[in-house]
Formats: C-alpha cells, structure tokens, sequence
C-alpha cells in the first residue's frame, strides 16, 4: 500500500532531481505516501520556486523540534526543522520540502515573497521555536502575547502550569501587559496623517459583537472608510498542540473537537485517520459510514450556524433563531446517538465509541425530510432580500488566483469558481462511495460564499440520506490491537490478555515510528493534522493545520477601500472560529 | 378644559407616554419572540408583563456611571434631551375630539419640531462620550437625521394642502370623507419610512448598528441614562405612530367605539408593524441608506406635492368657479 503511493509520487522527485540533481535532496517515507523531500537550506528557496507553478498552494508551513527524538533513521541531523507543505490542484497531490537547521544557525530566509500567505505561517514558527526569517517585514509574535518568554512548542519549554511558578498579576505587570497591546501603527508601515487628513484609528475586538468570538483587528479609517487593516489574533491560544505532546493517543481525540468547535467530530477525523494511517489501522465499513453520517451532520450544524449569524450581521435580526432552532433539533439527534452535543469526542481511533441508538433512521429521517422545505423558506427571507444582496454583493471580492496565492481552501476557494472539494477529489473515509455535487460560485464574493455552503447544506443532506439508505451491518469499531482492547471476559482466562487491556487502557497504545498527514474537507475548509510517532504512546509533534488561519489573514487584502460595515459583511462571509485560529 | 383638567390631562399623557414605552418594551420583545419561533420574557407575572418592572428595577439601581475621559455635563444631558423632545411632542397629539393637550394652530409644524430637537440627544450623547464608536454613531445619526428630516416634513406637505390646515385636530376632522392613507399613500409611505429613521430603529438603526460599532452613540451609557435613550426611542415610536395614525388613518375617527379607543386601536396596529418590520428587514449600509434618501425618497416626495398640489387647486378652482 505504502510502496505503491511512493511509486505514484516520484514523478515529482524525478523533476526535481532533474533540475537540481539527486544532491541536494534526501527523500524521506511517510507513512501517508507524500513526497517528503529534506533539500539543503542553500536551495530550498530555488526549489520552492520551482515548485510554486506546479503546486500552488501553500498548504501549510510548521516548525518540528527534533532535538530529543530517537527515531530519526534515513533523515539528515537537524535540531530544528521547517516543513513547507505544498498542495497542487492539476495534478491532485502534495509534496512536503523539509529543511533541516542545526543550533546556533537556526535561521531561515523568508519566502513571503513567493507565497504571501508564508507571513503568518512564519510569524508562528518564530513564535512556536525561536526560528529566524531574515527579510520577514514584521516578524512579531502572533499567537502568543508579546510580552511572553520563551518558545513554547520547543521540548526544554514547560507544557504545563505546575511546571512553571505560580502566576500573579500585579498592577505594574498589567501596565507593562496592557502597554505592549497598544496599537503602534508605525510599526505596521501606517501613516498617522496624510496630507489632508488624521487617520483614525478603531480597535475591533478582541470584544465586539461581530468579530465571532476574540479576534482584534486594528483599523485606519478615513471617516468610515477602511484604509487598512491589520488583524490580531491569539486572544484564543489554548496550545493545542502542545498539549498534543503530552496526550495519549486516545486522549487527545477530546481536544480535537474544541479546534473547529461548531464542527464537532468533524475534528475528530482528521486526526484519528492521521493516526490510522500511522499505525495501518483499517477501519470496518460501518464505522466509516457512520462517521461520514456525523461529519455531515457537523457540516449542516456549522453551516446553519453560519447562515444564522451571516444574515444577523449585516443586520437581519430573525433568521438566526431559525437556524438555531433547527441546530438545535440536530443536536438532540448528535445526543441521542453520542451523548455529548457540541464535542462529543465520540470518533475512535479505528471506529467509533459505540453502535447506532435504536431508533436513529427515524430521528435522522425526520430531519433530513423537513429540513429542504426550510432552506427554500430561509432563501426567500435572507438571501433573495434585496437589500441583504445589495450589502453583500460584490464586497470582499477576490479572484481564484490571489485565494490560491493566500490558501484559501473550503467554500471560500469554491466560492471563485474553483471545483475543488478534498470529499471527492481525494476521496477519504470511503467519501467515494457516495453521489453528491460540489457547489462553486463565481464572483467570490460575500453573496457567493453564502450561497456555496447554503447549497453544501442540502448536498449534505444527500449525504446522510445515502448514509440512512445504506447503512452496512457489521462492527463499528476495527479489531486493531492497537486501537481496541481484548474483550473484558476474555482477561480473566489468560494473562497476556490481561496485559493487553490492561495497557491498552493505562497507558494508551504505542503508535508505530512515523509521519502522517490526514486532509480532510471541514467545515471551513482543509484542516489536518501532522502526526509524528517517535514510537511512544504519545504523539511526538502534532500540527494542526486549520481553514481559518489563513482565511483571516486575508481579511485586511479584501477590505481595503471598503466601509466598516462592510467589513462585517466580509468577517461574517468568511466563515471562522476563532480556536480554528488560534488552536 | 378647564386649568385643573389641563394638568390632569397632561399628567395623564405624560405617565400614559411613559407607560405604555415601558410596556412596549415588553410587548416588543414578546411578538418578536412569537415571530422568531421562541418565547420572549413569559415567566414574570401573567404573560411576563411583570418582566417591565424587574427591567425598571435592575436599571434604576445599576451604578450611576459617567466615564472620566467624557464631557460630564453634556453626557448627563444628552439622554433627558430626547425624552424631553418626545415628551413635548405628544402636547399636539389629538387622542379624542377635545382630547389634546394644546390645540395649536401649527400643531404639525411642532411635532416636527420637537422630533428634530431629538437629534440633539443622539448627537450630543455621541460627542460626549469621547468614543470613537460612538463618535462615528453620532456622525451617522446626524447625517441620516438631517437627511430624513427633510422628507419627513415635506411628505406631510400633502396632508396639509388637502386639509388646509397644520392643525392636527382640523387635519383629522378633514378625513371624516376619506382617510388621507388612500390619496396620500406616497406621503404615507416616506412619511413611515423616514418615522423609523427618526426613532433609529432597525432596519435604520444605523447609528446604534450593534454588528458595526457595538452600541453605537449610547456605547459608553448605561443603567437610567441608557434607560433614558431606551425610554426616547420608545416614545418615538409611539409619537411617529400616533401621528401616523392622526394624519393618515383618520386619528380618532371611526365607528361606534369610543373616540379614544379607536385612535388607540389604530396606533397599536401601527407599533405593531414596525415592530413586524424589525424582525423582518435587514440594515442597509450607511451610504446605501443615504442614497435611497436622497435618489428614491425625495424625488417621490417631490412628485407628490406637485401632483397633490394640482389635484387640489383643480379641486378648488372647480368648487370656486362654482361659488
């Protein structure tokens, strides 16, 4: 399975060892068959613009501390490394360039200039592991505070509280705190004044009604105009993947669901596949199903949530009780199958917690029969509203290419035209055993990017439905060692089995040595997760590469020129969570 | 009337104003959640009706606060401005026949007058407090007050060439033949629209515009000085509905029910429609809602005086040539 992706993939290597020559690359196995490349810090750049016109996209750009890893045979010495994952539409694949540093030179050349969605990716890494970008215009710290000590995803940084002093705050370290927070706008290349006016400058957020959640965008206004935009983020940081270091395998399922939270276990699936395709885990047909059946439960949820607060921000006060009102009769079908509303935890690694509820066909045919109708009465109320699409219409705009250049994915990527949907274009999960369409727009625009994920509404609805039809009799979870304990009569008999289960449930399962990445299409567009296995029972680094990172990034690019409100218009289009942020 | 029934009456519409905003404060909140699938305050007293004094109680022991960065006397001021204005404004409403505080021969010219003064209130509440959301709430509320306030007088410009009169009692006795809403349904209808504008309710509400500037002029307000904004804008509401009531549906007049029951009827269905249209309509941007002012309002305006003012000397010179 494993030998065959790789075959698929030295296409691309073969190009590069053309052009550069076998010397400079050392190619490195994942366990998810992407070409993974170490290149010498000397060419990486050469080689990254040699492939930015066959992968376009900027996938994802993260930092791994490798300093304390055992099981690194086959990848060149390094203390720090990057990783620049790149994504191709044409040619439906992926490469990963890895480029090793060594302590004290651990300093990268920025690669804004051919990606310019690096910025925010390189600002993390700086703020995560202390690595240099030389020529980075701004390179500040972005999700943790300013005035913060240290990098907090290196291993010699404590992971929790009991391992630092106790924290105070005093009067004089809220002044310095509350001081660094102050908006300077020389440092972000603004202008106070120009020749006939004083700008003003508008704090937005962290706490205001319309930003979802604790999100800051500092604004230069001219009168109401939107000058420029510089936005803050996290105010939501809870270090997610730090905690990822120093969780079971299993354990770490709970705080999947709180990264993307109106998506539910539609987190939990781009891990627990991550870590499937780690360990070769592969999952009973009912299991897969079912999750398909929950994810697009998920979709419908957030997407609902998102009509709701899109239509109340530009100001239509009724619609959002609607839509939560049907959210809330498809969270007493999540309930009543999972138990949990909002973060059930409920995908396993290898299956899911438990088997169907008796009586779920009649709760999800209920739902799925009335909810049409209702989307037909939504359309007319909000979307054919003549002065809902007169706010809407043509604000924040951007075409397919600059979505690309920024990394836009999910309905935002859709919304300009591009046919692009990870469900059926790489298939995951058994997603290609199903019929559904994926919606595009055209303009990409806010009216677009509304009417795309109101139209994957109902192509989910279709999807549950098939779910409904054809729901396979058999197991709902794999019988794995790995991933299910030996059954509990069976450990009074013999003691290995004992063992088993009683490691299993101690101290988790050991996920074999290795690397994966798990795409999945979210809610909001591509999330996954990076999972390295140094062979231990927790994960040695998990990334979490969210939609909503990169989408926010490009706010300040699509509202230049524009009125205040219709940068809500473009906040409420865009479709965000601020722990998707954040993480 | 004589002096003692003056005052009496005058109490009367004062506590009766201020009550029934405070009631419709309740009642809003009800028919929106009735329209918006939910219930609304429904535990307090019958109906939740009791839920008005728990409100009046929290605000009135809330910290009397004023912000140290802002102007103190016109923060203090600026909320009593409004509630004065609309107050003085129900001095010229007729609610029966002698029913009226004072019977004034510019009875309209008032009312329009009292209800520009509101703009002050909003204006200075959003000067005042040296916010910048609420600076630009009271930017937006001058301008959009400033505009609307021209379409507003000029669409009643009909009513009183039909009637021949600004007084508001001669205006409804006029309509004993035929409401005005049927002859001056262009009037009528900027007339309503500029009304919500005035009141800054949604779907104007753009210089509170929660999504946009958080609360807007009254952001820095709060307990009885934002109770006083809550209270003006009720009263507004009120007042733009009973005069459109007085001068478009015929005031008090109707059949068998008391005088005063009808004019009540009548501004009750009146409420009740704007409270339909803030559940139903979306905010327009600021610049949109100025350019429907100016573009689409005030043209319609414009034709209807002209062709009001023809139909009414051809009226009057074919009843003239006859005297």
């Amino acid at each position: 399975m494993q030998a065959t992706e790789t075959l698929q993939q030295t296409d691309i290597i073969a190009e590069l060892y053309e052009r550069f020559g076998e010397d400079c690359f050392q190619v490195q196995c994942c366990a998810d068959g992407i070409a993974t490349l170490w290149v010498d810090k000397p060419q990486f750049q050469y080689v990254l613009r040699f492939l930015k016109p066959k992968f376009p996209m900027l996938h994802d750009l993260f930092g791994i501390d490798e300093r304390v890893r055992i099981n690194r045979e086959g990848q060149p010495a390094a203390d720090f490394t990057v990783v620049y994952h790149l994504l191709s539409f044409t040619r439906n694949e992926d490469v990963r360039i890895k480029v090793a540093l060594i302590e004290p030179d651990i300093q990268l050349p920025t690669i804004i200039d051919i990606w310019p969605n690096a910025n925010w990716y390189e600002r993390e890494v700086w703020d995560m592991f202390g690595i240099d970008f030389s020529g980075h215009p701004n390179l500040y710290r972005i999700l943790m505070p300013p005035t913060w000590e240290g990098h907090p995803l290196r291993k010699d940084h404590p992971a929790r509280a009991t391992e630092m002093e106790p924290f105070s705050l005093d009067d004089h370290k809220q002044d310095i705190e509350q001081e660094a927070l102050r908006f300077r706008p020389e440092e972000w290349g603004m202008e106070r004044k120009n020749d006939d006016t004083e700008y003003m400058f508008l704090n937005l957020g962290p706490n205001h009604p319309s930003v979802h959640g604790v999100f800051r965008i500092a604004l230069q206004l001219d009168g109401e105009v939107v000058v420029d935009a510089v936005p803050d983020i996290g105010y939501h940081h809870r270090g997610a993947e730090k905690m990822g270091e120093r969780q079971t395998w299993h354990s770490f399922i709970p705080y999947t669901d709180r990264i993307d939270y109106l998506g539910g276990v539609m987190n939990n699936l781009a891990y627990v596949m991550s870590v499937e395709k780690l360990a070769s885990i592969k999952v009973p047909d009912r299991a897969k199903v079912i999750r398909i059946m929950m994810s697009e439960l998920f979709r419908i949820s957030s997407h609902l949530v998102f009509y709701g607060t899109f239509a109340q921000d530009v100001g239509q006060m009724s619609p959002v009780f609607y839509m939560f009102a049907d959210r809330e009769r498809l969270f007493g079908i999540v309930e009543a199958i999972t138990g949990g509303r909002m973060h059930p935890a409920w995908f396993r690694i290898g299956g899911v917690a438990q088997d169907l509820p008796i009586g779920w066909e009649k709760m999800v045919r209920d739902f799925i029969d009335a909810m049409p109708a209702r989307l037909d009465h939504y359309d007319k109320m909000a979307m054919q509203n003549k002065i809902l699409q007169k706010r809407a219409k043509g604000i924040g705009c951007y075409t397919q290419q600059e979505a690309i250049d920024w990394g836009i994915t999910g309905p935002g990527l859709r919304a300009t035209g591009m046919d692009w949907d990870l469900r059926r274009d790489r298939p995951y999960g058994g997603y290609d055993q199903f019929d559904f369409e994926v919606p595009v727009g055209n303009n990409g625009d806010s009216y677009d990017r509304t009417v795309v994920r109101i139209e994957e509404i109902r192509q989910s609805l279709k999807i549950v439905r098939q779910c409904l039809d054809n729901m396979p009799e058999g197991p709902y979870k794999s019988d794995h060692r790995l991933t299910t304990p030996p059954p509990k009569e069976r450990t009074m008999q013999d003691i290995e089995t004992l063992i088993h289960h009683f490691l299993n449930v101690s101290w988790g399962p050991a996920i074999p040595v290795g690397e994966a990445t798990q795409l999945i299409e979210a809610t909001k567009g591509h999330n996954s997760y990076h999972l390295i296995s140094d062979g231990g029972t927790m994960s040695y680094r998990t990334r979490i590469r969210t939609p909503s990172f990169p989408h926010l990034q490009q706010i300040p690019l699509i509202s230049r020129g524009l009125l205040i409100a219709d940068l809500i218009t473009i906040i409420a289009s865009i479709d965000f969570v601020m722990a998707d942020v954040d993480r | 009337m004589s002096d003692g029934m003056i005052i009496l009456f005058s109490l009367t519409v004062l506590l009766g104003g201020v009550g029934g905003a405070a009631v419709m404060t309740w009642w809003e909140r009800r028919l929106l959640g009735i329209w918006q699938d939910r219930y609304g305050p429904n535990r307090l007293g019958p109906f939740g009706i009791m839920q008005v004094a728990a409100d009046m109680l929290k605000l009135l022991t809330k910290d009397d606060w004023v912000p140290p960065f802002a102007d103190k006397v016109v923060f203090i001021f600026a909320p009593t401005a409004i509630v004065m204005a609309m107050m003085l404004g129900f001095a010229v409403v007729p609610f029966g026949p002698g029913l009226q505080i004072i019977d004034m021969n510019i009875g309209l010219l008032f009312f329009l007058g009292m209800t520009s003064l509101a703009v002050y209130s909003v204006l200075l509440g959003g000067l005042a407090s040296n916010n910048k959301y609420a600076l630009l709430g009271g930017l937006r509320s001058a301008a959009q007050m400033v505009s609307y306030e021209v379409f507003m007088g000029l669409s009643l410009m009909g009513v009183v060439m039909l009637s021949g009169s600004f007084n508001l009692r001669v205006i409804v006795e006029s309509q004993a033949d035929g409401w005005y809403c049927i002859s001056q349904f262009l009037g009528l209808f900027v007339f309503t629209v500029s009304g919500i504008a005035e009141s800054h309710r949604l779907p104007f509400d753009l210089p509170e515009a929660e999504h946009e500037l958080t609360a807007g002029f009254h952001t820095e307000y709060g307990g009885m000085k934002f109770a006083m904004f809550m209270l003006g804008e009720y009263l507004g509401l009120i007042l733009i509905s009973s005069m459109i009531v007085t001068l478009f549906f015929g005031g008090w007049l109707g059949p068998w029910l008391p005088p005063v029951v009808w004019f009540g009827i009548k501004t009750f269905i009146v409420i009740c429609f704007f409270i339909l249209l803030r559940a139903a309509i979306p905010r327009p941007r600021y610049d949109q809602l100025m350019s429907l002012g100016w573009k689409i309002m005030l043209p319609l305006t414009l034709v209807n005086l002209v062709v009001t003012g023809a139909v009414a000397l051809w009226l009057s010179g074919a009843s003239g040539g006859a005297a």
